[in-house]
């Protein structure tokens, strides 16, 4: 990675917020899909797209490429709006979100999306095929790493305890999981539904570097990713704490929003449902010009 | 009589007649395999020795990764081993692989068109002692109803060794089926295995029945096969090694000559076998068919011919089936 300046990080912020608007004009012409999650990771995806990753988007199928791998597939307008704006694609295919015969499915699916590296939606699947990636790099002595993004709530899934106790066994030190730690899930709070903490301790006793941030400080999970890269013979975790519906103020830690996208239907705490787009938008250019 | 043309074993109905398992051609095929192609890793579920990995493991320990037991971690792994150029063969029990992790291989092997090889050992309810937990009777029908997937299930140890070969020269997902039990070596060095292809290997001029079979149960039916002849009634016995892509336009045409059908499988009588030449005759010729098979039961821990004689599925009940067949056929 380059060195982390004032000026790059206020260009990641600007690129996450051009995610955030792309994520709700995404979801407003689908009409169906998840707001909450995509928008608390656009941080990170801006990180990862324009300042950590090695990729090249006319290559998508590059071998010396990085590898990111979202697990919880449900997420990925923040991917697709991070991909188009890295130049994977044009931008007005987004508009083609989860409609027929779309490259951009509504959990993304390798064989139709060059670049997404793998197939992803049923929960608790995507660390054990970074691990194979891993595993796979090791094998070969390739240095390309593997970043995976996983939810808080896959971590109720058997198979993602099954993948962390896999992958310090193997010393997987090209190996990193960012957990998108947003306490939300589709029933409720995640400590509601099925307590999940004390998280970063449950990673150190299995085995990993374990790292938390604020998910949404670019300096500091920057920071995680070197900490990260110089980390030997064992995987590393950074615990992201992340505020789902980031940047739109009645989407904001409300679990409401996981599921549902804005302008379907009248949600408590949320303007009327044919001011929900406009409002949002509304608060994410605010933010544009509070950025600059 | 014996097809000449396939050079099997002229000694299957001598009581000295060679008994092997699947699974020995399993380890066989793999470390064969692994030797000619570096891209070929193994990964194991705690079954490394029954399943017949060891060899794989001992030769290649860099290439061998034990999952522990984790049959879903296991399949996930895998495919992000295929998606970074390896071609990983993943051997558990079929009831746990892939059964309990069925989910796990639809989506991130077979949807992902991932280039994994699922092999699934202790099939059917030979399986015996162990008893109906560990004998796998629903596999075929979980893994034929998926698109995309390519399925063979081998008569015996050379057949399975050909089938591993063949399964690691595919680019794409493969189920191959394996047996704990032996069974008599049928098939010789010489006898062909065509991917996707029927084989005769009982024949007859002018059959009044033809008899599919998949697996450990192609022995089986031969036996039968003999005992009618004894009794001058004349089948064809097919070993179906292929149940997916199914051979179709070669089972009508055997069909057309006979006009009867028996399907035998180590395997719950839906959705496997049966289920797949029943869809095809309802398509193309609709004829009467009888089914060998587990009755929509579980079965229970006993030694693999106790359990046969007692779910209908050993020679008798095949060579009962195939009269029963026939007067269908003409009433």
């Amino acid at each position: 990675m380059t060195d982390l300046t004032e000026d790059k990080i206020r260009e990641l912020e600007r690129k996450a917020n051009k995610i955030r608007q792309l994520i709700i004009e995404m979801l407003a012409e689908a009409k169906s899909g998840h707001s909450a999650g995509p928008l608390g990771m656009a941080d990170i995806f801006s990180a990862f797209y324009f300042h950590i990753l090695k990729h090249d988007p006319k290559k998508p199928n590059d071998d010396s490429r990085d590898r990111l791998v979202l697990s919880n597939g449900h997420i990925c307008p923040v991917r697709y709006a991070a991909m188009a704006l890295a130049g994977y694609f044009p931008e007005k295919e987004l508009m083609t979100l989860r409609k027929i015969d779309s490259r951009l499915q509504g959990h993304p699916h390798r064989s139709a999306l060059p670049g997404v590296e793998t197939t992803s939606g049923p929960l608790g699947e995507g660390l054990s095929q970074s691990i194979g990636m891993a595993i796979a790099a090791k094998m070969d002595g390739k240095a390309h790493r593997i970043y995976c993004v996983a939810s808080d709530g896959e971590h109720q899934e058997g198979n993602t305890w099954e993948a962390l106790m896999l992958a310090p066994k193997y010393k997987l030190d090209n190996l990193t999981l960012v957990l998108d730690r947003n306490n939300i899930q589709i029933d409720g709070d995640t400590e509601n539904v099925m307590p999940l903490e004390p998280m970063a301790d449950k990673y150190r006793a299995f085995g990993w570097e374990t790292i938390e941030v604020d998910g949404h400080n670019m300096r500091a999970f920057v920071d995680a990713i070197s900490q990260a890269q110089a980390t030997h013979d064992k995987p590393t975790a950074i615990v992201a704490h992340i505020i789902p519906g980031k940047g739109v103020s009645y989407m904001e830690n409300n679990y409401l929003w996981h599921g549902n996208p804005p302008g379907i239907a009248d949600v408590a705490g949320a303007p009327p449902k044919d001011e929900q787009v406009k409002v949002a938008l509304s608060d994410l250019k605010k933010i544009e010009e509070e950025v600059g | 009589m014996l097809n000449p043309k396939l050079y099997l074993n002229e000694k299957v109905f001598d009581s000295d007649c060679e008994m092997q398992t699947t699974r020995l051609g399993f380890g066989e095929g793999l470390l064969e395999a692994g030797k000619a192609d570096r891209n070929i890793v193994a990964l194991s579920a705690d079954l490394t020795e029954s399943t017949h990995c060891h060899k794989f493991a001992k030769e290649f320990p860099d290439r061998f990764i034990q999952c522990g037991v984790a049959e879903q971690n296991m399949a996930s792994v895998a495919a992000g081993l295929a998606v970074s150029g390896k071609i990983p063969f993943i051997a558990s029990y079929a009831t746990f692989s892939p059964g309990k992790n069925w989910e796990t291989v639809r989506t991130t092997i077979v949807y992902n068109d991932a280039n994994v090889k699922i092999a699934g050992h202790h099939s059917g309810i030979v399986t015996g002692p162990d008893g109906a937990t560990h004998q796998a009777t629903e596999d075929i029908a979980i893994m034929r109803a998926l698109p995309n997937v390519t399925i063979f299930i081998p008569c015996d140890s050379n057949q399975a060794k050909a089938a591993t070969l063949t399964a690691a020269k595919i680019n794409g997902p493969v189920y191959v089926r394996f047996t704990r039990d032996k069974t008599a070596v049928m098939t010789g060095d010489k006898t062909p295995f065509v991917p996707g292809k029927v084989d005769v290997y009982w024949e007859s001029e002018k059959p009044v029945a033809t008899i599919f079979a998949t697996g450990y149960m192609v022995y089986h039916a031969l036996l039968a096969a003999k005992m009618l002849k004894e009794e001058k009634v004349d089948v064809e016995v097919c070993n179906v090694s292929t149940i997916k892509p199914l051979d179709e336009q070669e089972i009508v045409r055997l069909v057309k000559k006979s006009g009867a059908v028996v399907t035998c499988e180590d395997h719950q009588v839906m959705g496997g076998l049966g289920g797949a030449i029943a869809e095809t005759l309802a398509k193309h010729k609709p004829t009467p068919i009888e089914f060998i098979g587990l009755q929509n039961t579980f079965a229970e821990s006993g030694k693999p011919q106790e359990l046969l004689e007692k779910y209908k599925m050993d020679k008798n009940a095949i060579l009962a089936a195939v009269k029963k067949v026939i007067a269908r056929k003409t009433s």
